[in-house]
């Protein structure tokens, strides 16, 4: 089962002088219980095309479906179809509305039709989830938390929806170093103890090196690849004309190699990195 | 004398009230004429409280913060403070007020009355210094999130602002968009002598400058330069934050038994210690 784009394009303002091709023929899949990566620089179609995840955009021309269902027609199953995608925009800080954590958190549930005990252990759990206390925040305004506690609340509000696909706009942008590591554990966590699957829009290369199974590049509205991260990163060429950089390991590898130092230059993560420095420098027996 | 200096400054929000806040407790801080400094420290540290006393956007609750010798207290010297004192925040689009670039670029030196030629000479002059002359007539929605703040940056030296503070500038940019601010504020600083305030989460960012200001939990806890301060990861740990990735791969390397002597915080540092 996946998220299927079929030929999708996408035009802005149709017919008027302001006209504009977003997304041009599109067609990538989604995995089911995969963490997918999409990356391009700012205008590369990246949060237009995510809109089309769960039909809050409608495509020029093309279909999606969400586990073998067109989203795009109305009927009962297409709906519950779209449902299965949730979408954590970026700075989701700001769409904080209610007057508590625990009625902003519920207004998806209860939207969704599920029962006062049902939406009441949802909260419960999603709140746990993003490290909020039930019991000391669920009743204060979400405009009194940090940052850093507002964007989790948000991200509770669609976790609450229990989506089977999470799409994450940037998730971690604005947070610091810490804030930043935590955050991705959770949604690894979610990943690895739900199953849920993962899609993350990003333009950070090492973030996207540490977490994704699958990677899909997007420039000027095209997918110019879709790739397992070591054959992505091995593009350089491709990576820097769609305006973004290498991850700064796989960087930090490229230099060491072309001043001799012998590694096969696979790594792109931390931990591999090391051990390929170290295992080239024994050969050398300089350690 | 410095060009900004805190002595005990402290902040607290909501003073007297219920939900009263201390932010930035007694910080002493001199910063030099044409210095580029760096502030660290995570969400909530009270970094960005502690630079809106720079222009006087905050007052200190007790404690002095003196801008070229005029406390930010004496409101006689306010509008001096911030003419000198230029700040660019994290969003593009909440700090660009015009329709077409060069009017927003202008919109400061018209407020405080210049003549209509000296205004159009620093508009050019400004949109010059930061790239940005081709895009002059452009409405600013049709720029990217780096051309923004490039254009944000011109409406500071417009101004003739002495000094840039720059509160996490990168935050929402794409990596070509983080180079070219980056690259601007790096420029400015060493060809026009700009004193420049630059606070993000980004390691890298913070090893261009001179000098590094460590934050944490409303303190000033550290401070020094860049090779100083991302010398002690497990402290840099402790507080939350990182050091650049080439000094994180050192140490590394490092803990499996590499010898590596030198201080490490860029590729050409980690390069040259281990291909030599």
């Amino acid at each position: 089962m996946s998220i299927e784009l079929k030929n999708i394009s996408y035009t802005y303002m149709p017919k008027t002088p302001f006209e504009h091709l977003a997304l041009d023929d599109i067609s990538i899949t989604v995995p089911e219980g995969k963490i997918t990566a999409i990356a391009g620089h700012t205008g590369s179609g990246k949060s237009t095309l995510i809109q089309h995840f769960n039909g809050l955009l409608k495509p020029s021309k093309g279909t999606i479906l969400v586990d073998g269902v067109d989203i795009g027609k109305k009927n009962t199953e297409a709906k519950a179809a779209r449902r299965k995608v949730g979408i954590v925009f970026q700075y989701p800080e700001y769409q904080l509305f209610e007057e508590t954590i625990s009625k902003d958190i519920s207004f998806g549930p209860m939207n969704i039709g599920c029962s006062e005990a049902e939406t009441l252990e949802r909260v419960k759990q999603a709140m746990a989830f993003v490290n909020l206390d039930y019991d000391k925040y669920a009743h204060r305004s979400p405009f009194q938390l940090s940052g850093g506690q507002k964007r989790r609340a948000a991200i509770a509000g669609i976790l609450a929806l229990q989506p089977k696909y999470l799409v994450l706009d940037e998730p971690t942008a604005g947070l610091d170093p810490k804030g930043r590591e935590a955050l991705m554990e959770k949604f690894r966590r979610l990943h690895r103890e739900r199953g849920t699957t993962i899609v993350l829009i990003s333009h950070n290369m090492d973030n996207i090196a540490s977490y994704a199974d699958n990677v899909i590049i997007l420039n000027k509205g095209k997918v110019t690849m879709e790739a397992p991260p070591e054959e992505v990163f091995s593009q350089k060429e491709l990576i820097s004309q769609a305006g973004l950089e290498l991850p700064e390991v796989k960087t930090i590898m490229n230099e060491l190699a072309q001043n001799g130092l012998e590694i096969q230059n696979n790594a792109y993560t931390m931990d591999k990195a090391v051990e390929e420095i170290i295992e080239a420098l024994r050969r050398k027996g300089k350690c | 004398m410095s060009f900004i200096e805190c002595v005990d400054l402290t902040h607290i929000y909501n003073a007297g009230m219920e939900n009263e806040m201390l932010a930035v407790e007694n910080v002493n801080i001199k910063i030099e004429e044409g210095e580029f400094v760096a502030i660290l420290g995570t969400n909530g540290s009270g970094k960005s409280t502690l630079a809106k006393h720079f222009n006087g956007l905050l007052l200190p609750s007790s404690g002095k913060c003196l801008v070229d010798g005029m406390d930010t207290k004496d409101e006689e010297h306010t509008y001096d403070i911030r003419r000198q004192i230029g700040m660019v925040f994290q969003n593009p689009d909440n700090q660009i007020i015009a329709a077409i670039v060069e009017d927003d670029v202008g919109f400061g030196p018209e407020n405080i009355g210049l003549d209509p030629h000296e205004i159009r000479r620093n508009v050019t002059a400004a949109l010059r210094a930061v790239d940005m002359e081709e895009y002059r007539h452009f409405s600013p929605h049709h720029l990217s999130g780096g051309q923004k703040q490039r254009v944000a940056i011109a409406g500071a030296l417009a101004m003739n602002t002495k000094c840039l503070v720059l509160d996490e500038p990168t935050a929402m940019l794409d990596p070509r968009g983080r180079h070219e601010v980056m690259d601007t504020v790096s420029r400015l600083n060493k060809e026009r002598g700009i004193t420049t305030v630059y606070i993000t989460h980004f390691m890298e960012e913070a090893a261009m400058a001179d000098r590094i200001f460590v934050m944490d939990q409303k303190h000033l806890v550290a401070s020094g330069t860049p090779r100083e301060i991302f010398r002690d990861i497990g402290a840099m740990k402790k507080r939350g934050l990182a050091v650049p990735m080439a000094a994180e791969m050192a140490y590394r390397l490092q803990q499996k038994g590499l010898r590596i002597t030198e201080s490490i915080i860029n590729t050409e540092d980690l390069v040259r210690a281990i291909c030599q």
